[in-house]
C-alpha cells in the first residue's frame, strides 16, 4: 500500500504553505518530517489525512485518486501536539470511540482496546477520566486511540512536544517498537533533529513548504544535499566557515590553509562554504592532518558527561562539542583541531560538492 | 542580587493542611546563594514550579519560610520581593516598540531616561535586538517576542533574583540553542543571581553552575553537573540525568564480585567494602557512555548479545541483553560495534552501587569531609 503526493501547492490567502511537494511512502514505512515552526509539516500532515484540500496537485493511495475523499471515508488516524481525548470519556471510552464509530462488535471492540491499551502500558487506566492522567498518559490515550483501528495511515504532528525531556525519551523508544507491529505508513513530524535521527527510517526535509531532500535517514544526516538541510538537520547548530581553494590548496577564513588531497582534488578553484560538526571539533590534535584554529572562548557550558565551548575565529562564532568535562576561561585564546576529511563543502550555489566519508568497520 | 534561603519549607495546595493532606512540597531546606546560576530540574508534577512560585512570592507557604539575605519575605508578594521574572510565554506590551517594552521595568521604577537607554541597548545588543528595538511588539514572530519577554526580565540590574520558568519550551532548536547561551553569557558578564526551572536536562545542565533535582516534591540531590553526572545519589538522579539515562541492574555481593542473575562484574576494592556494610536491596549502577563494547573474540568484561544499534549521528546507541535486561552503551561515532556476540566491559571506577535506591558511599564522603 503506498500514499503519493502529486505537484501539491497549497496557498491561503496568497501566501504559500506548500510548494510542488513530490513523495511517495510505502506500507509499513517511518517516515519523518523534519522542519522549523511554520516550514508545513501540520499543512502537510493535514493534506495527506484529507482534512484539508490542496490548491493544486493530487494525493494519491494505492494509485487512487483520493484528493476530493473527505477524512471521515479515508483509512488515517491522527496524533496531535495537545493531547486530544473526549474528556468526559474514560479511557476506555476513549479508545474505543473509533470502533464504535466504525460499528465493530462489543467483543471485538474490547479484545482491540485491551491489546491497544497493553502496547502503550496503560492497561491500568482504562476506568479513568483524562482529568485524572498525568501528561504522558494522556498522550498514550491519545495515541492508542489512534492506533486501535489500525489505519493504512498513521500521522503524528509533534506528538512528543508537549511532554518532559524523560518522558519523551522513553516514549519514543516505545513508539518505535510500536511502529514495528503495524503495516501503516508513519508520519510524524518534528523540529528537533536528534529525534528525527532517533525515530530513525526515511526523513523528508522540509523549509518554507518546499522540499529540500527525502532518503534514508542516516544518509541524510551524513550527505545533507544543500547548506539549508544541513543546518535544519543539526543540533547543535552546524559551524560554517566560508572560503575559497585555488591550486590545491583550500584557504578558510583569514589564515587557515590547507593542501587539498584525494577525492577533494576534483573540486574545480573557487569560492566554497565549509561545514563543520561541533563534535569534529577537537581540542588535541588527533592526527597529523588536522588543521589548526586559533580562536578565543566566549562561553564554555558543561552538560554532565560533555563541555560546550563556544570560540570565536575573527568575529566568527563556532561551537566545538568536547566530550569529559573542560572548563575553560572567557577570552582564553585556544587552538581547535579539524580533519579536513570531515568538513562538509558547499559551492557556490550552497550545494554539496564533498562530504565526510565514513570508515566502514 | 540577594542570597535566597528557604527555611523548611513545606507547602500544600489543600486550604487547611494537615498531616494527611497531599503535599506539593514536602520539606525543603536550601540556600542560592548571591550571583549564583541555579537550576531546578525535575519531571512534571515535582514541585519545581510551586518552589518558584515560593520564591517568587506568587504563593505562600503552608510551612516554613522565605529569606532574602537575612529579612523574611515570606509574607510579601513579588512586587515588593525586588524580582524579575521570565515565563514560559511571551509577557509584552503588544502595542508598544521593542524599546518601550524593554526599558518599562526602568521606566517604572523612576530610572532616569539616560541609564535606561544604556542599559535598554545593552540588553538589546546581547540579545540581537538592536535592529528591532524601534518595532512594535505585536508584529513579532514568536521566538523574537520571547527574546524580548527575556529582555524584559533581565533589564533592571538591581533585583534580588532572576526567576526563569521554562522560559525556552515554546522556542525551536536552533533558536534554543542560541538563547540558553545568551542567558549564560549574560550571567557571566552581569553577575545576576539566576534561578531556572525546567524539564529539560540539557538546559539545566548547560546553564546552571548547581543543579537541584527533584521528584515528588523533595530536592533528592543538588549538585554541579560533573556530580550529578558521575556520582548521583539516588537511582532517580541516575536514571534522570543522562541521555540515556543510567544502566541499573540487580546484584548480590560476593567479595568483590558482584553477581548479576548467574553473570560476575568485578567490583573495586572500596565500592565492595562499602558494598557489604550496606544494608537494602542493592543494585548495580553503570551510564551508558562507561560501557565498553568489544569483539566476542577477547576475554575481557562479560559476554552479551546485541540487540539493537541506533544511529544518532554523532554517536551510536546499541542495545544489548545481559540476565534478561536491556543495557544500553553508548559510543562514539566512528568507534567499531562487534556483529551479534560481543562483550561487554564495565570499567569499576564508574560502577556505583545503590542501597534501596540511595547510593553507597563512605561516611566521611556523606558527612561532607571527603570528596567535595
Amino acid at each position: 500500500m503506498s500514499l503519493s503526493l502529486v505537484n501539491i501547492d497549497k496557498t491561503v490567502a496568497r501566501e504559500i504553505h506548500l510548494k510542488n511537494i513530490n513523495f511517495s511512502f510505502e506500507s509499513g514505512s517511518r517516515n519523518v518530517l523534519l522542519g522549523r515552526t511554520l516550514s508545513g509539516k501540520t499543512s502537510l500532515l493535514r493534506i495527506m489525512a484529507g482534512i484539508d484540500r490542496p490548491t493544486k496537485g493530487r494525493v494519491l493511495l494505492d494509485g487512487k485518486d483520493v484528493t476530493r475523499l473527505s477524512v471521515r471515508k479515508r483509512s488515517v488516524a491522527m496524533v496531535y501536539q495537545q493531547f486530544i481525548n473526549y474528556p468526559s470519556f474514560t479511557v476506555y471510552k476513549n479508545i474505543a470511540s473509533p470502533l464504535k464509530i466504525a460499528g465493530y462488535k462489543k467483543s471485538e471492540i474490547d479484545r482491540c482496546v485491551r491489546e491497544t491499551a497493553e502496547m502503550l502500558h496503560i492497561e491500568d487506566l482504562l476506568d479513568r477520566l483524562p482529568a485524572d492522567l498525568s501528561g504522558g498518559q494522556q498522550q498514550r490515550t491519545a495515541i492508542a486511540r489512534a492506533l486501535v483501528k489500525d489505519t493504512d495511515l498513521l500521522l503524528l504532528d509533534e506528538p512528543l512536544v508537549n511532554l518532559d525531556y524523560k518522558l519523551r525519551e522513553e516514549l519514543r523508544v516505545e513508539l518505535q517498537q510500536v511502529f514495528k507491529k503495524r503495516k501503516a505508513i508513519v508520519v510524524y513530524t518534528t523540529t528537533e533533529p536528534s529525534e528525527a535521527l532517533m525515530m530513525g527510517g526515511n526523513i523528508t526535509v522540509i523549509d518554507e513548504g518546499r522540499v529540500l531532500q527525502t532518503g534514508p535517514t542516516p544518509d541524510v544526516y551524513r550527505s545533507p544535499k544543500t547548506f539549508k538541510v544541513a543546518e535544519i538537520f543539526s543540533d547543535p547548530p552546524i559551524n560554517c566557515i566560508n572560503g575559497k581553494i585555488r591550486d590545491n590548496t583550500a584557504c578558510l577564513g583569514h589564515n587557515i590553509e590547507f593542501p587539498i588531497k584525494d577525492r577533494l582534488t576534483a573540486l574545480p578553484d573557487g569560492n566554497y562554504k565549509f561545514g563543520i560538526r561541533s563534535h569534529h571539533f577537537s581540542l588535541l590534535q588527533k592526527d597529523k592532518n588536522d588543521t589548526e584554529i586559533r580562536t578565543r572562548v566566549k562561553l564554555s557550558e558543561i552538560s554532565g558527561s560533555e563541555t560546550f565551548i563556544h570560540v570565536t575565529y575573527d568575529d566568527l562564532p563556532l561551537v566545538v562539542r568536547e566530550a569529559g568535562i573542560t572548563p575553560l576561561r572567557i577570552g582564553d585564546l585556544i587552538s581547535i583541531y579539524v580533519n579536513p576529511d570531515n568538513l562538509f563543502i558547499y559551492d557556490e550555489q550552497e550545494n554539496l560538492v564533498a562530504a565526510p566519508q565514513m570508515v566502514s568497520n | 542580587m540577594a542570597r535566597i534561603v528557604l527555611d523548611k519549607i513545606a507547602h500544600s495546595y489543600d486550604s487547611n493542611p494537615d498531616e494527611t493532606s497531599e503535599y506539593a512540597l514536602k520539606w525543603i531546606h536550601s540556600i542560592f546563594e548571591n550571583e549564583g546560576a541555579y537550576a531546578l530540574l525535575g519531571p512534571s508534577g515535582c514541585g519545581k514550579t510551586t518552589l518558584l512560585n515560593l520564591i517568587s512570592g506568587l504563593l505562600t507557604p503552608s510551612k516554613g519560610r522565605v529569606l532574602y539575605d537575612a529579612a523574611d519575605v515570606t509574607d510579601l508578594p513579588p512586587e515588593k520581593r525586588n524580582i524579575a521574572q521570565v515565563f514560559q510565554f511571551p509577557v509584552l506590551y503588544d502595542t508598544m516598540s521593542v524599546y518601550d517594552n524593554l526599558a518599562f521595568p526602568l521606566r517604572n521604577r523612576g530610572v532616569p531616561a539616560g541609564k535606561v537607554s544604556t542599559r535598554v541597548h545593552e540588553i538589546a545588543e546581547i540579545l540581537d535586538l538592536s535592529l528591532v528595538l524601534k518595532k512594535k511588539a505585536a508584529g513579532l514572530t514568536a521566538d523574537a517576542k520571547q527574546k524580548v519577554s527575556l529582555g524584559r526580565g533581565l533589564v533592571r540590574n538591581d533585583v534580588a533574583a532572576i526567576l526563569f520558568d521554562e522560559p525556552l519550551t515554546v522556542i525551536d532548536p536552533q533558536l534554543k540553542w542560541y538563547l540558553r547561551q545568551k542567558i549564560k553569557l549574560i550571567h557571566e558578564e552581569l553577575k545576576l543571581t539566576l534561578i531556572y526551572v525546567t524539564h529539560d536536562q540539557v538546559e539545566a545542565l548547560t546553564f546552571a553552575e548547581k543543579v537541584a533535582v527533584m521528584h515528588e516534591g523533595e530536592i533528592v540531590q543538588t549538585g554541579t553537573p560533573k556530580e550529578l553526572f558521575e556520582n548521583p545519589e539516588h537511582t532517580f538522579v541516575g536514571y534522570f540525568i543522562g541521555s540515556p539515562g543510567m544502566n541499573f541492574l540487580p546484584c548480590t555481593l560476593d567479595g568483590t564480585v558482584a553477581h548479576v542473575d548467574g553473570t560476575d562484574i568485578m567490583l573495586d576494592h572500596k565500592i565492595s567494602e562499602l558494598g557489604r556494610k550496606a544494608r537494602g536491596k542493592l543494585e548495580l549502577g553503570i551510564r551508558p557512555m562507561y560501557l565498553q563494547l568489544c569483539s566476542g573474540s577477547t576475554n575481557d568484561g562479560v559476554p552479551v548479545q546485541i540487540q539493537a544499534v541506533e544511529d544518532l549521528g554523532s554517536y551510536n546507541i546499541v542495545t544489548v541483553m545481559l540476565a534478561g535486561k536491556p543495557i544500553r552503551v553508548r559510543q562514539e561515532e566512528g568507534l567499531p560495534i562487534p556483529s551479534d556476540k560481543a562483550r561487554l566491559v564495565f570499567p569499576p571506577q564508574w560502577i556505583r552501587l545503590y542501597a534501596d535506591g540511595r547510593l553507597v558511599k563512605s561516611k566521611e564522603v556523606e558527612n561532607g569531609k571527603v570528596g567535595k
